[in-house]
């Protein structure tokens, strides 16, 4: 399968709704077959890469941190990276600054950066195909 | 004393695989312990929550894999036979999807729209999430 460049643009906030889940599917599936992947988070998506994000025990369910094995999406950020990585592809993950910084966001997992529109225009004109996620 | 709260819960599977659980059934299982007195009314989509024996797989991102999936029949059958939380989903939704009573977790309550305005007058509060 020849190599490709994907764009993507998501919108949700981490543990908000459903979408986020899909779009990590699609992102594992690229990055398994080594394309190159951009992605563009803007608003609450923001946060996806966000470094302080911590797990939590579950006393509803009755488990402790570990036993709860909670899924930070900072974790999933960072798989993703290494994933696309081995296999020869690379990711350019954008965090919307301006949307960082409203939400006082502004320490991202290594690997990702801080970016703007601008960069999602750029991703948008160089890619092979663009898959936006909105917020709905 | 806890005044008594019905929650109908429409939102289905929003933000469960990040969050291991609904966020509401969670909230008001946490609430009951605080001293609450929740019943739950599972209407559109969140009617499926009440179906025995679902599951998901793992989501898995390179070497990243989820260990703890969400699984909605266990919670909806934690809040009716541990934590005293009536659960009850509507007929007509469960019609409309195919669902028969012989699917869902033993103790949930089947109810018709139409009897909703009298069990709403036995509550205090009345909250749609």
């Amino acid at each position: 399968m020849a190599k490709k460049t994907l764009t993507f643009a998501l919108m949700d906030a981490p543990y908000e709704s459903a979408n986020l889940t899909t779009a990590f599917r699609i992102l594992d599936a690229a990055a398994r077959r080594g394309h190159d992947i951009n992605v563009f988070t803007y608003e609450g998506a923001a946060a996806l890469a966000f470094t302080r994000q911590a797990p939590h025990p579950n006393p509803v369910h009755g488990k402790n941190l570990a036993e709860e094995n909670h899924p930070t999406t900072k974790d999933q950020v960072s798989a993703l990276l290494v994933e696309a990585a081995k296999n020869g592809g690379k990711v350019d993950w954008v965090n919307c600054g301006m949307c960082v910084d409203e939400r006082g966001v502004n320490e991202f997992v290594p690997g990702t950066r801080r970016g703007s529109p601008a960069d999602f225009q750029a991703f948008a004109d160089s890619s092979d195909n663009v898959l936006v996620i909105p917020t709905k | 004393m806890a005044k008594k709260s019905l929650n109908i819960v429409e939102s289905a599977y929003r933000a469960v695989m990040e969050e291991q659980d609904d966020t509401i059934l969670w909230l008001l299982a946490a609430m009951q312990a605080a001293g609450g007195a929740h019943t739950v009314v599972l209407r559109g989509n969140a009617v499926n929550y009440a179906i025995s024996g679902q599951g998901a797989p793992g989501l898995t991102i390179g070497e990243w894999k989820q260990t703890q999936v969400p699984r909605m029949d266990r919670d909806v059958s934690d809040l009716i036979h541990n934590r005293k939380i009536a659960v009850y989903v509507i007929e007509e939704d469960l019609a409309e999807r195919g669902i028969a009573g012989s699917d869902l977790v033993p103790g949930v309550t089947a109810v018709s729209r139409k009897r909703l305005p009298a069990l709403f007058a036995e509550y205090d509060l009345v909250s749609h999430w």
